[in-house]
């Protein structure tokens, strides 16, 4: 290989690497009978994933898998399995032969279908030289943000953004329905059945004040993430799942109930339902002041974007429109996360406890 | 459709953006529904939700009969840089059909979560069940690949948690949600990977400019993959035989509601998108695409309606029969979708129009009748007909059109598909499609005969009339399949101009 | 040789996603079944972003060709190539495919949310997350209730 495909070597060596890793931690998941052990070889696939993805350029993505992947999957997972049992059962060989017919099955038609995909890295492949291409040369004069990630997410895309956002209000509504909102675990606490604060920090005086000075920086990391989005890797994903991670160590070392009081569940599910309104919001705002769905370039009233301060250089519709709908997707982002978080620590509080030393693993209230 | 070309449902401001209030509307009445302070309100929102959809579907269908497609781009970014909806007489025909029986199902939501959903969580079911409607009615305007998948999902996720609240009434309910989430994860999923292979092969995600570039890739076999992979994944969400292992106890055992609308609208949803590849975004005179068709589609199809007609003779529980009926209508619209004709088309997607007014009919008949009283197998409704004789007789229309008899929408889509099969010469199907009706007439026959002449189970209490205000929207649903029965013009002339549109882009 | 190479990242593709859904078909266990999906959902995520690689190109964030990072950049590439496929003098990798990714971990996060609170709440009815032992115990919940039934009508 010669030319620009040699630049490919040391990435195209760590991208190996990288992916040999993946397999073999899949290997080990499979093999694994400990739930634990799987959970937390899960994590560390996410986190080998987004090492991965920024070696490929894709610095948003790594940073969502991140916090997404790595972070809010394996509190979820482990929330799930202090509910449940922590060892899956053996499996017999004769289990293993459908399953197995129909893997070799797909997986004959990907080695078909993977003969005439692009080489790697490829920069006349039909992928990369059409609708991407385009998205980089025009975002400039249409939307003039740098990220343009951002750019193709929240303007030239911003429908499908949309309906990832009302995909993540689903699934908090989904495990409000199934879980509740931890409001049996509150009122468990009211009638006198479970001691009133049952925290990891009564003990740990390290933790209490470690927690203390961090959750602040923490949610002021979150907003930075969420304004920056446009000019770095960052967006309103991620600020959400940060904000929301913020409120979980606050659960973990202060207690459930003291959380519960700071950040009532029922407003969270409201706040997850104002993201989604906002974020159509904005596209109705658009209809009413003459443009189309979701055309930041009528955000404005007629007239009012010409009056704003350097319009001829600046896409304020556009700047506005996008700061617009990433609000939106904070908002249900992190009220979902936290919603999704309170089903599961509420359900049974006393696993939150396990935390700091007691071991009703595995009980019911 | 010469029906809606006349039709002005809105002034001409409201027209223009209909195409996409159709989906934002349901979608705003959601997060709505979710903050309403009690169930009352959510339910009154969400059937305003569901008829202000189907009246901006009504507006969109006669956009469409005049100018033929409607086209909405996203942003303000014309095609292929930005996401449009792009809505012609197939689309236009599923907006209708879905947005009516969620109008149905939404009026229907008012008596039957009272007696399966606990009060605290009915305002949550009520925004599940219009999300789910705002991703089916996504999912029949897009005209982006990748939009279609996130529409796919948000009519999905909410509704494996709203299978599984059907709990409270069985709690089987829980593993077949989970199954169902299973499944349909892994059918979005590949859908989605073999939107990656047309993507990686022709550069775009909007179906009409993929449609162009496709033309001239015939031989790679990444796009014959991905075929494949799409049609494959749309199947199990569309519970193409043998894929179909999750709709039984899903529908079975999921709340009424869910099971009228799901039953109505969610595998048809998936078929749509089914038809709109295979046929739009593929060319079904492509060697790869015939043949899938006939010898994979098509056999399968067949299997399905013979092997799932019996499966519902030998059930015991009534909701379970329906459902694995439902597969074997599958099977019908499947068959007609496969050969590849203008009149297969068109017989299919007639039998969809009709079997999800009928299914729908049922599932809400039978979720009428186990309101009063825990019902679950078929002798628990024995001698319904004597003491819920309006609800029954409702239950007993649509069954006849399910059987087939003249008169009733079902007789007539059966035969124009037994007229498209003899057109291609598909002899075989001719005879699965006469077998199975007799399975039909047994199945259907058992079910009645239970109902209607046993009488009802000595100390147990008597099935109660379905209130008013369930018996509305029943009566809907149940005369609308004799309706299209005896006048067809509607839903045939759809069900041609779809396949019209359909077939005329190439 | 040279084709294994091209097509490295597609050959893992294909494992990660083979390996995905043999291990949420072949275990009972409903939350193994979640993790198996999350892996196989990532697998399509490796797909895509393989397909938007460029070679020597950076992360889609709009900088000068002129400024110290993009002569940094530009500096490791033949002038000729940067002149065809870069963009104002410099390379980037494809945008779209991260963002169609980013939709798609956003809606894995989701699916596995709401089924593990399924998994939970199975766990409560049934007192088991084994696929094996639910049905064992659905079908043991049937003949109880027909023998209940014909006993009754013994009567």
């Amino acid at each position: 290989m010669s030319g620009p495909l040699a630049m490919l070597d040391v990435g195209a060596i760590i991208n190996g690497v990288l992916l040999v890793m993946l397999v073999v931690l899949m290997c080990a998941i499979a093999r694994v009978r400990n739930l634990l052990t799987a959970i937390l070889l899960m994590g560390v696939y996410s986190l080998v994933m987004a090492v991965w993805l920024t070696v490929m350029d894709a610095a948003d993505v790594a940073f969502t898998e991140a916090v997404v992947g790595a972070g809010v999957s394996t509190v979820v997972l482990l929330g799930a399995i202090l509910l449940t049992r922590s060892e899956t059962a053996a499996i017999s060989w004769k289990a293993m032969i459908a399953p197995g017919l129909a893997v070799l099955v797909v997986g004959g038609l990907l080695v078909f279908a993977a003969q005439d995909l692009p080489d790697f890295g490829d920069p006349a492949s039909p992928a990369n030289a059409y609708v991407g291409k385009l998205y980089l040369e025009m975002t400039g004069g249409d939307i003039g943000a740098a990220n343009v990630v951002t750019a193709v997410l929240g303007s030239y895309r911003g429908f499908d953004t949309l309906g990832e956002t009302t995909v993540i209000f689903a699934a908090g509504l989904g495990v409000a329905l199934m879980l509740g909102f931890g409001e049996r675990a509150m009122s468990d606490r009211e009638r006198g059945r479970m001691p009133v604060n049952v925290s990891a920090g009564e003990d740990h005086v390290v933790l209490r004040v470690m927690a203390k000075l961090l959750i602040p920086l923490i949610v002021l990391y979150a907003f930075y993430v969420q304004f920056h989005g446009d000019l770095g890797p960052g967006g309103g994903f991620q600020a959400g799942v940060i904000m929301a991670v913020a409120v979980i160590l606050h659960a973990l070392v202060f207690g459930l109930d003291a959380t519960m009081h700071a950040v009532r569940p029922g407003v969270a599910r409201a706040i997850a339902a104002l993201g989604v309104l906002v974020y159509a919001g904005v596209g109705i705002a658009n209809i009413v002041h003459g443009g189309t769905f979701l055309n930041y370039d009528y955000l404005f009233p007629p007239g009012v974007e010409a009056r704003l301060p350097d319009a001829a250089h600046h896409n304020w519709g556009q700047h506005f429109g996008i700061m617009a709908i990433e609000a939106g997707v904070l908002l249900t982002v992190a009220a979902t996360m936290i919603t999704v978080f309170y089903g599961f620590a509420g359900r049974s509080a006393e696993a939150v406890a396990v935390v700091g030393g007691d071991d009703t693993h595995g009980q019911n209230p | 459709m010469s029906f809606f070309a006349d039709l002005y449902a809105a002034p001409p401001a409201l027209l223009a953006h209909a195409a996409v209030l159709l989906v934002i509307g349901p979608l705003m009445a959601a997060a709505a529904a979710a903050l309403a302070p009690n169930a009352r309100w959510a339910w009154m929102i969400a059937v305003g939700g569901s008829v202000f959809a189907f009246w901006m579907a009504l507006g969109v269908a006669g956009e469409v009969a005049r100018q033929g497609v409607v086209t909405y781009a996203m942003g303000g970014f014309a095609p292929p840089r930005g996401i449009t909806f792009r809505i012609d007489a197939l689309g236009a025909m599923f907006a209708l059909l879905i947005s009516a029986i969620a109008v149905a199902a939404s009026l229907f939501s008012g008596h039957s979560l009272d007696g399966e959903i606990r009060p605290g969580k009915r305002s949550l079911f009520q925004a599940g069940f219009l999300l789910c409607q705002a991703g089916l009615l996504g999912m029949s305007a897009t005209g982006d690949a990748f939009n279609a998948f996130v529409f796919l999902e948000v009519s999905s996720i909410g509704t494996y948690a709203l299978i599984a609240a059907g709990s409270g009434r069985d709690r089987r309910a829980l593993p077949a949600a989970f199954n169902y989430l299973i499944m349909g994860t892994v059918g979005a999923t590949l859908f989605v990977t073999g939107v990656g292979f047309l993507y990686a092969a022709t550069g775009t995600l909007n179906m009409a400019d993929m449609a162009q570039r496709l033309a001239t890739l015939d031989d790679n076999r990444a796009v014959q993959a991905g075929f494949a992979f799409i049609v494959v994944g749309l199947g199990i969400k569309a519970a193409m035989f043998p894929l179909h292992g999750w709709l039984p106890g899903a529908y079975a055992h999921a709340p009424s509601l869910m099971a009228v609308f799901l039953s109505a609208t969610a595998t048809k949803a998936a078929i749509y998108l089914i038809v709109r590849f295979a046929y739009t975004v593929f060319d079904p005179g492509a060697a790869f695409v015939a043949h899938f068709m006939d010898w994979i589609v098509a056999p399968l199809a067949g299997t399905a309606i013979i092997v799932c007609s019996l499966q519902a003779m030998f059930q015991t529980e009534l909701r379970r029969m329906l459902a694995y009926s439902s597969v074997a209508q599958v099977g019908y619209i499947l068959l007609g979708v496969a050969m590849g004709t203008a009149a297969g088309l068109t017989g299919g997607l007639l039998h969809l129009f009709n079997h999800a007014l009928m299914k729908a009919a049922l599932f809400m008949a039978v979720g009428a009748m186990a309101l009063s009283v825990k019902a679950v197998k078929l002798t628990d409704f024995s001698g319904a007909a004597r003491s819920a004789p309006w609800t029954m007789a409702a239950f007993g229309v649509a069954s006849f059109s399910l059987m087939g008899v003249p008169l009733t929408a079902g007789f007539l889509s059966k035969w124009r598909l037994v007229e498209a099969a003899i057109g291609v010469e598909w002899w075989w199907a001719v005879a699965v499609i006469a077998v199975s009706s007799l399975l039909a007439l047994v199945y259907v026959g058992r079910m009645l005969e239970v109902m209607v002449f046993r009488s009802a189970v000595a100390g147990g209490d008597a099935i109660k009339e379905a209130p008013i205000g369930v018996l509305i929207p029943l009566w809907m649903l149940a005369m609308a399949s004799v309706w299209f029965g005896v006048d067809a013009s509607i839903p045939e002339g759809l069900a041609r101009a779809s396949a019209a549109a359909v077939l005329g882009v190439r | 040789m040279s084709f294994v190479t091209s097509h490295f990242n597609y050959v893992v593709v294909i494992v990660l996603m083979m390996g995905g859904l043999f291990i949420t078909f072949s275990t009972g266990n409903l939350i193994k079944r979640m993790i198996g999906l999350a892996i196989f959902q990532t697998s399509v995520g490796v797909l895509y972003i393989s397909l938007g690689k460029v070679a020597g190109g950076t992360a889609a964030i709009t900088i000068e060709a002129t400024s110290e990072a993009g002569r940094a950049l530009s500096s490791k590439l033949d002038p000729g190539y940067v002149a065809q496929y870069g963009v104002d003098g410099v390379v980037y990798s494809n945008p779209l495919p991260h963002v169609l990714i980013l939709t798609a971990i956003v809606v894995g996060v989701s699916t596995l949310a709401v089924g593990l609170a399924i998994a939970v709440r199975v766990r409560e009815a049934y007192g088991t997350v084994e696929a094996g032992e639910i049905a064992a115990a659905d079908q043991a919940a049937i003949a109880q209730a027909d023998r209940r039934k014909s006993g009754g009508r013994g009567r």
